[in-house]
């Protein structure tokens, strides 16, 4: 059952993992972007979209366009809200906050407009679309995982959007702390006048970063249909998990390697519910609280520890611009 | 030796809106010189110098670099043609140590190595005779080895002109020798250096040539060796002004404010007032000297009542009762009902002593609103206060009714000061009151305090520039760490005496 327990944590702390990884990228460069369970949602719907549209043109999926088209379509998807942010908030310096909250506000909207027309457009009784198909192609893991016992299933039965998630995270934080371009990108969320004076296009590194950190983002939604949901997309099943993604940012004080294992955690606290016995409905969602709980934790063991490098990128919320004085 | 130019400007011009920041000015730097830009605030230096490190773009004019005209577009052009600013303000990133500090930004060859740049960089450092550890946290240091960092990264980066905006404002006597020493290690190998400042000896004794600016006008470059500080004056202001502080010694002295033995603990649980007394005298002007941080806010906000003390008594002799009051643990209001007239002139002007968003007769009220009688307010009387402040203190503005955020900071500061004196004090406490103030109003600021003190006030005055300390107050207190290090007669101690006492550590109070 432990193994059991793991694998559901994993599979749901991928998505949280994407987004919370995307998140970090986005407010290394200085942008608060509470858009981000928008950005999913989008990425989602996005992903569906594509499925839906080349499961209805052909007779037989080929199955690398089965994985490719819904990728590209939530990779586009994602890209769009992850330039509308930036144009809002570094190109007209809008307030971040009000730009994310009407960010997701926006995008639920979206998915659930959306959503809402496939299912009128598949004419079925049922208040979801099914994309059993893709999703299977989507799913395939390892083929010799299920030979190596615990540890292949521990370690190697995901499908491949996991792997790909956890890759990204690591790559992440090799490339904050390793490269060059890294440190600029930090310096910039850091303190963008300063940045700015040792000739780095502030601009350019908000928009790659807030870009780049959406379309990752939205994959955590790709990933949530396609492999935790069986290819089931219903309106308003993504739940809170954009905000969750975001609490782990903290939980993981910025730092992606970090986030591997906060996603992994708060997925664990998100389901152990389903495997303690006599709980009862309500007692349920206390145990779902559990992760913001912990958040609120870190948070205040962060601040009594006061360690400067525990704290949020420092002109984080902040817009940038070369000639206010 | 022929003199070669590093840097041309001719007819530089540049607006901010209808606000000419420069107009016409032409300027030339030679390799090899330390040039001192010299200028009252807002007279466009630091304007002109952000033209060639590439912060701003000039509206017209031409900048010729090594006799070639070029065009500096951003810092990073700058840093093409060799050229390196060091700002005011640092721009530095807190969490990043030196060494990252130092690499950010510079597009080198190869793989992103730190451990191979600290070594490149410790050379440099070892050649100019910089004492710096590159793998400190910039948050961890002090604001003179911030400057190094500044200094090592634009010579890092091959600059081979150097543009130091107001270098000496936050440095301690002995740091702002080191300063210099580096300095005339750096001309001696053919660099050229700007020096932006406004402090007279500074750049008589550094530089080689001196340039003048007033109000965004080039007036002219001398030699130093043939100035002096009243020409430099002159052609600064415009006019004549007289630039001795008058020491007057007032007779009759009594004890005023006795504080003895106070301890302050912050909410960070530091200890930053550690054990301090003193007694400020009527009729006298009590200096109070310290690297920035050392407890000089907190103490002055301990006598005001805004602040709750650990341990110690604060006595007030009232002269009108004859009795002596407690001020500790007492509030403002409790402290103004006693019948005691405490002015306070707080460092942060436009946090703690103004309103920025109100007018200057709203901000009268704010020290007198109590007195109203009826739930209206009546603004007669300050309104004949906020108009006698501008004439007599000659605020400019464009009248009584303009928010105080949009003046000058030398204006705010008449403002709050002009409104602290009208409340005829018998204590009066001001924090750095010529913060960022030109000469004039500095001089103003220092005859307004003599004024007082000719009245038998008790005057407690926080200042960072020790010359003037020197002159201006009849004891100087200097605290050190949240310490009293010493307390020396103004009259005969010297600038070395006071700055090593700055930095003394766990001083005791060796009394007078």
């Amino acid at each position: 059952m432990v193994v059991q327990i793991i694998q559901r944590a994993v599979m749901q702390g991928i998505p949280l993992l994407f987004g919370s990884t995307g998140e970090i990228l986005t407010e290394k460069a200085g942008n608060l972007n509470l858009g981000t369970a928008g950005v999913m949602y989008v990425g989602g719907i996005s992903g569906v979209i594509g499925a839906f549209l080349y499961e209805q043109s052909v007779e037989v999926l080929n199955p690398a366009l089965a994985i490719i088209i819904p990728v590209l379509a939530c990779l586009l998807g994602s890209l769009i809200m992850g330039l509308i942010y930036s144009f809002l908030t570094v190109s007209l310096r809008a307030n971040q906050n009000v730009t994310g909250l009407a960010l997701t506000t926006f995008g639920v909207g979206f998915g659930n407009f959306f959503g809402g027309s496939l299912i009128k457009i598949t004419g079925l009784d049922v208040p979801s679309i099914t994309l059993t198909r893709t999703s299977l192609c989507f799913q395939k893991s390892l083929p010799f995982a299920s030979k190596l016992g615990w540890f292949g299933d521990v370690f190697l039965s995901y499908s491949f959007l996991a792997y790909v998630a956890v890759a990204i995270a690591i790559i992440c934080t090799i490339y904050f702390n390793r490269t060059r371009s890294g440190l600029k990108l930090r310096a910039v969320g850091e303190n963008p006048a300063t940045a700015d004076a040792a000739g780095i296009n502030v601009e350019k590194y908000k928009y790659l970063s807030i870009c780049l950190g959406s379309m990752i983002a939205g994959l955590g939604g790709l990933y949530y249909v396609m492999d935790y949901a069986c290819g089931i997309w219903s309106n308003d099943a993504f739940g809170d998990r954009g905000w969750l993604a975001i609490a782990i940012v903290i939980f993981a004080i910025w730092r992606p390697n970090l986030s591997i294992v906060g996603s992994i955690l708060f997925g664990g606290l998100f389901i152990v519910h389903n495997y303690i016995p006599g709980l009862t409905f309500a007692s349920q969602e206390l145990i779902k609280m559990t992760p913001y709980v912990v958040t609120i934790i870190v948070l205040i063991v962060i601040s009594m520890l006061r360690k400067r490098e525990f704290q949020p990128p420092e002109s984080l919320g902040l817009s940038y611009f070369r000639e206010d004085r | 030796m022929s003199r070669q130019a590093a840097i041309e400007l001719k007819n530089i011009t540049k607006t901010f809106g209808n606000i000419i920041a420069n107009k016409d000015v032409n300027l030339t730097v030679y390799r090899g010189e330390v040039l001192s830009i010299l200028g009252e605030n807002g007279s466009g230096k630091t304007t002109l110098m952000n033209m060639i490190s590439g912060i701003y773009f000039p509206d017209h004019g031409q900048i010729f670099v090594d006799g070639k005209e070029v065009m500096i577009k951003s810092p990073k052009d700058a840093f093409d043609f060799k050229i390196g600013m060091i700002h005011q303000h640092f721009k530095l990133v807190d969490v990043f140590t030196a060494a990252e500090n130092i690499v950010l930004g510079l597009e080198e060859k190869g793989r992103y190595n730190l451990k191979k740049s600290v070594k490149e960089i410790q050379k440099i450092c070892d050649q100019y005779g910089f004492e710096l550890d590159l793998n400190k946290k910039i948050y961890e240091m002090s604001v003179s080895e911030k400057q190094t960092v500044e200094i090592v990264k634009v010579l890092y980066r091959g600059a081979d002109i150097l543009i130091l905006d107001e270098p000496t404002a936050v440095l301690t006597p002995q740091e702002i020798k080191k300063l210099f020493s580096v300095l005339k290690n750096m001309r001696a190998d053919g660099k050229a250096i700007v020096i932006i400042t406004h402090k007279l000896n500074e750049v008589m004794e550094i530089s080689d040539r001196v340039a003048v600016l007033r109000k965004g006008e080039y007036i002219g470059t001398v030699e130093t060796a043939e100035a002096n500080e009243s020409i430099l004056t002159e052609m600064m202001v415009g006019k004549k002004i007289e630039l001795n502080i008058e020491r007057t010694d007032v007779e009759k002295k009594e004890d005023r404010l006795v504080v003895d033995n106070i301890s302050y603990v912050n909410h960070e649980g530091l200890k930053v007032l550690k054990n301090v007394s003193f007694t400020a005298r009527s009729g006298e002007i009590l200096g109070i000297a310290g690297i920035a941080g050392s407890g000089q806010r907190e103490l002055l906000e301990s006598i005001a009542g805004l602040r709750k003390l650990s341990d110690g008594t604060i006595v007030y002799n009232n002269p009108q009762t004859g009795k002596k009051d407690y001020l500790r643990d007492k509030t403002p209001v409790q402290i103004r009902e006693l019948g005691i007239r405490l002015s306070f002139v707080p460092e942060d002007r436009l946090g703690m002593g103004l309103v920025g968003n109100m007018d200057i007769i709203d901000n009268m009220m704010l020290r007198s609103y109590r007195k109203g009688k009826s739930a209206f307010l009546q603004r007669k009387a300050p309104k004949d206060l906020a108009e006698k402040i501008i004439d007599d203190l000659e605020v400019v503005t464009p009248g009584a009714t303009t928010p105080v955020r949009r003046l000058s900071g030398g204006n705010v500061q008449k403002v709050l000061v002009g409104r602290e004196i009208a409340a005829a004090p018998t204590v009066f406490m001001a924090a750095y009151p010529v913060r960022g103030l030109d000469i004039n109003s500095s001089y103003m600021i220092y005859n307004l305090l003599n004024n007082q003190k000719e009245k038998g006030v008790a005057v407690i005055f926080v200042g960072e520039d020790l010359d003037v300390l020197l002159q201006l107050c009849d004891r100087i207190l200097v605290i050190s760490s949240g310490q009293i290090s010493g307390v020396v007669d103004a009259r005969t101690a010297t600038k070395e005496d006071v700055g090593l006492l700055m930095t003394k550590t766990g001083g005791e109070n060796d009394g007078e």
